[in-house]
């Protein structure tokens, strides 16, 4: 058994020397190329006499960030990838509660960096590429004394209190889950990844550890393909991409614009989604065009490495159903759980718990929020087994699947009701011309708010369809048309930015 | 062009868009605003803005937007 990221990465090098490791629109990196970046820039990581220390990275989406977070595994240190475009406050509360030894940074953000705290070693990305300390006996030694439970990454998600927790990820995390992975969808030396998300979201771990782990292709795909998607499918031809692992928004868009009215994708072959609710819509328009394409929907938090259960599309759905979460992923074990901590066999709603070795070590130097988080499995006391406590609401279906309820924490208490905005949403989302919804809560006033994506104004459709279909307590008391619902960083649907637009408007 | 001014002026107000060269890369033009604004020119100019179209090039400034909605009704 290999023990680290790195020796699953040193016997794709061997195997597959020649093939694309990594690239974007300008920039191609074989695994040998990849190996040989990440190996010098480790050695003058290592100098400096850091180890198991956080490093974090500040720059752009391009086909040299990979080189950087592979130099800081063969370092046997951990990285944490950097949104260079979130709002500085962001970034320095995630330097506060990191503290890193070093951050690597691309020159064009020198100015930022200069901000940055004077205790934190600099180091540019560019001037290390030019520097020659390649040293292999160093990297050996580190190699020799690495164990699988060092620490990989951590990624740093919005904590409800504001500071951002940062998700701690070992070597074992990565390697347990992408075996799931790279077995599940039979990910090899063929497949050709097109990226969507960004290396500091928890998705990416699957494409790009998917291909490190195999010699399979990473290929940065340019976020603006998503705005302008012209140039989208002709990408996806250029470079025979076979796989694709975006969030639902992002395919989403490719039926917004009616793409495939005008070229369909010639080499695709898996389409895997995650990171929000799959619209069947979306999925349909994507099976009208493309139906021999496989379709998975993978479910999971950024603190089970990326997923814990999925669902191969394997039956037709309607527009008013939504599509199962379902089953757990190989060597991962879910619980469903409810109120009084006791395990729901039926089909009740409870919330997910996961015990698996995808499971985080919790939140660096956070021991509060990794306490609450990471419990003792609440169903014995007889060992010490750690689980994930989801917050996420789940059920069984009638074949067995797990569906998704919500959200622990949107679950809204309306008029002593306790309602689930996406079961709204789903039934709206079926009247003629609205492309998706979004069901909010106006705690203030106590009253449901329906924002809604169309390009017409469907305010007198979407009353009537909702004193048709929903129980009073169930229905909005405003609608509020969007022509293209607000995106996070991720991609996926703002739900802070679509409140503050409504308030703003009053 | 004074027809574009208006679209443009409803879907992103208090912008200097007679002097904005790079109204795609300086992000006025989101993609949620780019929507909106093809949209509208469907509407006004009676066309069909196909997702071939959808370039950055053709949205930068308002002459390129009034290029591309002559080229698209003449056809």
């Amino acid at each position: 058994m290999k023990k680290t990221i790195i020796e699953y990465f040193e016997s794709t090098v061997k195997k597959y020397p020649h093939n694309t490791a990594v690239a974007d629109s300008d920039t191609l990196i074989t695994y040998e190329a990849l190996g040989d970046i990440a190996k010098n820039i480790a050695c003058q990581i290592a100098n400096q006499q850091i180890r198991k220390k956080p490093i974090a990275l500040f720059m752009k989406r391009s086909a040299y960030l990979p080189a950087a977070m592979m130099s800081v595994l063969y370092s046997g240190n951990f990285y944490v990838v950097l949104d260079y475009e979130s709002p500085q406050q962001r970034i320095e509360k995630i330097l506060n509660t990191l503290s890193p030894a070093m951050i690597i940074y691309e020159t064009e953000y020198q100015d930022v960096v200069d901000t940055f705290d004077d205790h934190i070693l600099k180091f540019s990305f560019e001037k290390a590429l030019e520097t020659n300390q390649r040293d292999d006996r160093v990297i050996e030694k580190i190699q020799r004394e690495a164990t699988s439970g060092d620490p990989a990454y951590a990624l740093f998600t919005s904590g409800s209190t504001g500071v951002p927790k940062g998700a701690l990820l070992t070597n074992l995390n990565v390697i347990s889950y992408i075996h799931w992975l790279i077995n599940c969808f039979n990910i090899n030396s063929n497949t050709v990844f097109g990226s969507q998300t960004s290396l500091y979201f928890s998705m990416s771990v699957s494409d790009f550890f998917g291909s490190m782990f195999t010699g399979a292709a990473y290929h940065i795909i340019p976020k603006a393909y998503f705005t302008f998607p012209a140039k989208l499918i002709s990408f996806m031809d250029e470079r025979k991409i076979n796989t694709i692992y975006w969030v639902p928004s992002a395919l989403g868009i490719v039926a917004k614009f009616d793409l495939f009215r005008y070229c369909l994708p010639k080499t695709l072959e898996k389409v895997l989604f995650a990171g929000e609710v799959m619209p069947v819509k979306y999925l349909n328009y994507w099976k009208k065009y493309l139906p021999d394409v496989l379709y998975a929907n993978l479910f999971g938090p950024t603190e089970t490495t990326d997923i814990c259960s999925y669902y191969i599309v394997d039956r037709e759905f309607e527009e008013t159903q939504s599509l199962p979460i379902g089953v757990p992923c190989d060597n991962c074990e879910l619980l469903l759980i409810d109120e009084d901590g006791k395990e729901i066999l039926d089909d009740s709603i409870g919330e997910l718990y996961v015990s698996s070795p995808f499971v985080a070590s919790g939140y660096y130097c956070n021991q509060e929020k990794t306490n609450e988080a990471f419990v003792q499995n609440p169903l014995h006391n007889n060992y010490r087994e750690i689980v994930y406590k989801t917050g996420d609401l789940v059920h069984k279906n009638k074949y067995g699947e797990l569906e998704y309820v919500g959200r622990k924490d949107f679950q809204i208490k309306h008029l002593g009701y306790r309602i689930e905005p996406s079961e709204i949403e789903t039934v709206l989302n079926t009247v003629d011309h609205v492309d998706l919804t979004v069901c909010l809560y106006d705690k203030e006033a106590d009253r449901l708010l329906l924002a809604y994506e169309s390009q017409k104004d469907l305010t007198s459709e979407l009353n009537e369809a909702s004193q048709n279909l929903l129980p009073q307590y169930m229905r909005p008391s405003e609608f509020h048309q969007f022509s293209i619902f607000p995106k996070n960083a991720n991609g996926k649907i703002d739900r802070k930015e679509i409140v503050k637009t409504i308030l703003e408007k009053k | 062009m004074e027809r574009i001014y208006k679209l443009l002026e409803q879907i992103v107000p208090n912008t200097d868009f007679k002097n904005a060269k790079d109204l795609v890369d300086s992000k006025i033009l989101t993609s949620m605003n780019i929507v909106k604004l093809v949209a509208a020119l469907n509407e006004e100019f009676d066309i069909e803005i196909t997702p071939l179209h959808l370039i950055p090039e053709n949205f930068n400034s308002v002459e390129n937007i009034w290029e591309l909605v002559q080229e698209l009704d003449g056809e």
